[in-house]
């Protein structure tokens, strides 16, 4: 059609807007990108394509040791974190309201609520006791750590898809001479799965960014990539930042992405 | 055969408490089409839910056979339900969805194929078998949840206002097909809903509830043509209510004396009020004729007279005070129109066709 | 109630709390348990290398705004802490400001695209959020640093001779702020955007309203929950940044946050981190009332 008529949507200069606010999310992280396969040195002049700065970041004995916990820790704080959302959510949705739901609800977001520095300083005290009192300087406290602000994230998706879900189907499941064990490894588990899957790979993409909270909780040589990375700042930085970036990046688009998809089939 | 004892449902506390079943008692055959119908919020799902044991009551029991329900938790209860939204599993198919309950039983793999097989049949859905859920119109999931429940052969099975997401012709053809089923299978039926036309075609008996009460529990017929009290004459079907006089009574007739002054015996419970007192006469709309003046038992003025296809309501403002009283005739075609609005007429009826209610 | 339903009441309450536990156990651990801590520390005094002594005292809550001259025993404001603390909320409410600007009329586009793109442009912007928030403050730094892209571009157009000193500055942390935290504006906006009626701005036109006179008297006052919902959302991370203060702020431009790390590090004076610590949770737990306020009004039905 030629004439569309008057378009009750438009706003004068939103689209203009919109557009120069999608160039602006992506264009500081698009070069960072371009800029990690920069032959030279620069990381605004470009100097031609290299894998340079990827293979020296591999070479550098203290990114693999950085990349290794990293993967350690978030690997091991999904897999507690999603564990106990799993649970907390069939304990905060699949029982009648009880007194004390509010409060259970609030423990378990305090870590979206308390700013991160706040819960920071408190780990570096109570861990620093712990230390004193027990001499154990392991990775184990940053794996509790991770895997307690890991927890909302987890929960998130795993609530909303167990909330999303019909109740009848349970009690469908009940009504046909399943027991309660049986039902939930039958109907709900199978249809939760996406949830969970969901919530795992978002707490390890968690994990993995955290800076501020493993900054101060690990204890000397327990660097993971970001602190490592922010340890790097007060030198000369080299493109080999933008190629462990890019690296993590890929990472955390991917999975959120899978994320997304993976909610998104919920309906 | 199913008991139900003085079961009370109280949902929360306080001055929040809600009474949702109030001492309710009855008693359902075996092999009986039994309705519970009653508008929303009356505790017919409630009541449903207790016997499918998705409700523990605050009070009573619920017998099967015999035995104590109650103390069952629902997958040990030999009773299967037909959800409203039906509740397939969305993860399995036709097939297994109607062999989940065979499963979980524990029975043999070649009875529960068997089985299906045969339900697949009884339901006409074999085609479809290895379908997923998601992938068959409403129709054909209603007939998957009716096999379903049926597959582990219960003892009795419970319809939660299965029809109500069906468009009307689907409803009407599943009504005779539920009827069938019930016939071919021996099982108890307690089907709930708000439709009462549904449960004037389709049960053996009705319990009419409201506010947590059995308000009257009868065939299709008697509950039509005899409502015991306003509520029921008013929720099934329409009903014109008018004051009258009782002159004397007799096991289940009356004598009354109508606002005309006019004499006629009418149906009325033995246990009912005395004579002289002011009652309530029910008359259904069809069952009165719209007459000359003269020959009238109530006379009054033409006020309206609406067209609705099958039939017409002729609207007479009753003589004295005596109110809207609506008479229904069946069109005929080319029947012209014969009286005009304002004009004196009189409505009539047969003896022993009011029903005097107990308010 | 009868004994059967009795029991399975009780066998409920146990396998909720069952269910319960292990979340409840590493949250009391490792997140709001040690806040008491932290609490007791705020009222202790600082040890020689850091740590405390244990004894009792109220002089960390009253170094956080005012402090005791050395020589002259004179009372006054603790004016480092207070341009500390007034900086960290200009640049809180700035960034808000910021995020609005450009947020509003994203959000707005997003909604009034076709029902099955918007999702994609949502991923859009939340794919961003999801990542790293350091590696994210790095693109802005070797975007603006004196050697970086617009500089570089600028010298090379020749526009400026020398590079502008941008980084290490305030207005750098307000860019990297509002980079950053521009996907928590945009989703609440977007969510009470998606709910619009666009009727509404029909019968608007249709009563004589220009499209200004839309936005700002039917559209805006419809979706302004979401507005205050999505300004707290980007308030209360920014009030307590650290990383981004302290690599594009360059330990010049200190925000809250860094006044709480550098008392635990370099000022060896852990109580008053403490009460800085609490300081800043207090002001964060009360704009969190306004926002359930907010987003609490925004279920309500409108329209």
């Amino acid at each position: 059609m030629a004439n569309a008529g008057f378009n009750v949507r438009k706003q004068t200069g939103f689209t203009t807007v919109a557009a120069l606010c999608f160039a602006l999310l992506y264009l500081p992280i698009l070069l960072l990108v371009i800029f990690s396969f920069n032959a030279g040195e620069s990381i605004a002049v470009w100097e031609g394509f290299s894998w340079r700065w990827y293979v020296s970041a591999w070479a550098n004995e203290k990114v693999q040791d950085a990349t290794i916990l990293s993967l350690i820790i978030a690997a091991s704080a999904s897999l507690v974190a999603t564990s106990a959302a799993v649970l907390a959510a069939l304990a905060t949705t699949r029982v009648k309201p009880w007194k004390g739901q509010t409060i259970a609800f609030a423990l378990v977001n305090q870590p979206l609520m308390v700013p991160e520095i706040v819960t920071a300083v408190a780990l570096l005290i109570f861990f620093a006791m712990i230390k004193v009192a027990t001499g154990y300087t392991g990775i184990g406290y940053l794996i509790v750590a991770h895997s307690a602000f890991c927890i909302p994230f987890a929960y998130m998706p795993i609530r909303a898809r167990l909330q999303g879900m019909d109740m009848n189907l349970e009690q469908a499941g009940a009504d046909l001479y399943g027991t309660p064990v049986k039902v939930f490894c039958h109907i709900t588990l199978p249809q939760l799965w996406p949830g969970i899957l969901a919530g795992s790979m978002l707490a390890f993409v968690i994990s993995l960014d955290d800076v501020v909270i493993t900054e101060f909780v690990k204890s000397a040589g327990q660097d993971t990539l970001p602190t490592y990375m922010l340890g790097q700042l007060r030198r000369v930085i080299s493109p080999e930042i933008n190629a462990i970036s890019t690296a993590l990046l890929a990472v955390s688009v991917v999975m959120v992405t899978a994320f997304f998809f993976l909610n998104r089939t919920r309906k | 055969m199913i008991e139900i004892n003085g079961v009370t449902k109280i949902f929360g506390g306080g001055s929040d408490a809600f009474t949702a079943l109030d001492n309710l008692s009855v008693t359902i055959d075996s092999n009986e089409f039994f309705t519970l119908l009653g508008p929303s919020g009356c505790g017919k799902t409630t009541l449903l839910r207790v016997i499918a044991g998705f409700i523990d009551p605050t009070q009573g029991t619920v017998q099967l056979d015999g035995e104590n329900l109650v103390e069952q938790p629902p997958y040990k209860r030999p009773v299967n339900t037909v959800f409203q939204s039906y509740a397939l599993f969305p993860h399995l198919t036709v097939a297994q969805n109607i062999a989940f309950g065979l499963q979980m039983l524990g029975r043999p793999k070649s009875e529960i194929s068997s089985t299906v097989d045969e339900m697949l049949t009884l339901v006409q859905m074999a085609p479809m078998a290895d379908r997923k859920t998601s992938e068959i119109s409403g129709g054909q999931q209603q007939r998957v949840a009716l096999a379903r429940a049926l597959a582990p052969r219960p003892k009795v099975l419970l319809l939660d206002e299965p029809l109500s997401a069906l468009d009307f012709k689907l409803r009407k053809e599943m009504q005779l097909e539920l009827k069938r089923l019930q016939h071919e299978t021996g099982i108890t039926f307690i089907f709930v809903t708000h439709d009462q036309e549904e449960a004037l075609t389709m049960s053996d008996r009705i319990a009419v509830m409201n506010a947590g009460t059995i308000r009257q529990i009868g065939g299709p017929r008697d509950i039509y043509d005899h409502p015991a009290e306003r509520f029921v004459a008013d929720f099934i079907g329409d009903t014109n209510f008018i004051e009258v006089e009782l002159v004397n009574t007799s096991a289940d007739t009356a004598r009354i004396r109508l606002i005309s002054g006019k004499e006629i015996d009418a149906r009325a419970n033995p246990d009912g009020p005395k004579a002289g007192s002011k009652v309530t006469l029910a008359v259904r709309p069809e069952h009165a004729t719209l007459v000359d003046e003269g020959e009238a038992l109530l006379p009054g003025t033409l006020s309206d007279v609406v067209y609705f296809g099958t039939d017409t309501h002729y609207h007479v403002a009753l003589d004295g005070g005596g109110g809207d009283f609506v008479v229904r005739r069946q069109n005929q075609p080319d029947m012209a129109q014969s009286r005009q609005t304002g004009a004196r007429v009189g409505v009539t009826f047969p003896a022993n066709v009011g029903q005097v209610l107990r308010d | 109630m009868n004994a059967a339903a009795a029991l399975r009441a009780r066998n409920e309450r146990r396998t909720r709390f069952l269910l319960l536990t292990p979340a409840m156990v590493l949250l009391l651990f490792a997140a709001s348990g040690p806040l008491v801590i932290v609490l007791i520390y705020s009222f202790l005094t600082p040890g020689s290398y850091g740590g405390v002594e244990w004894n009792f005292s109220v002089q960390a809550w009253f170094n956080v705004v005012a402090k005791i001259d050395f020589f002259t025993d004179e009372l006054t404001f603790a004016d480092a802490h207070l341009s500390v603390f007034w900086r960290s909320f200009k640049l809180s409410v700035f960034t808000a400001i910021l995020t609005f600007v450009f947020g509003f009329p994203t959000a707005y586009f997003i909604a009034t695209r076709p029902k099955r793109s918007r999702d994609m442009w949502m991923l859009l912007i939340m794919i961003p959020f999801w990542t790293n928030l350091l590696i994210r403050t790095f693109a802005i730094m070797e975007l603006i640093r004196n050697e970086g892209t617009v500089n570089t571009i600028l010298m090379g157009v020749g526009i400026i001779d020398q590079p502008i000193q941008m980084l290490f500055t305030e207005f750098a942390v307000l860019i990297g702020m509002t980079y950053v935290y521009l996907p928590l504006m945009i989703l609440p906006i977007y969510a009470s955007m998606e709910r619009f009626d666009f009727n509404l701005v029909e019968a608007g036109y249709d009563l004589y309203a220009t499209r200004f006179q839309v936005l700002r008297r039917v559209i805006f006052p419809l979706v302004k929950p979401g507005v205050v919902a999505g300004s707290i959302l980007v308030f209360v991370p920014c009030l307590g940044a650290y990383v981004i203060p302290r690599v594009l702020g360059g330990g010049k431009q200190l925000m809250l946050g860094n006044l709480i790390e550098l008392q635990f590090g370099q000022l060896r004076n852990w109580p008053l981190g403490a009460a800085l610590s609490l300081t800043l949770l207090a002001v964060v737990m009360i704009a969190l009332i306004f926002y359930v306020r907010a987003v609490g009004q925004e279920e309500s039905p409108h329209g």
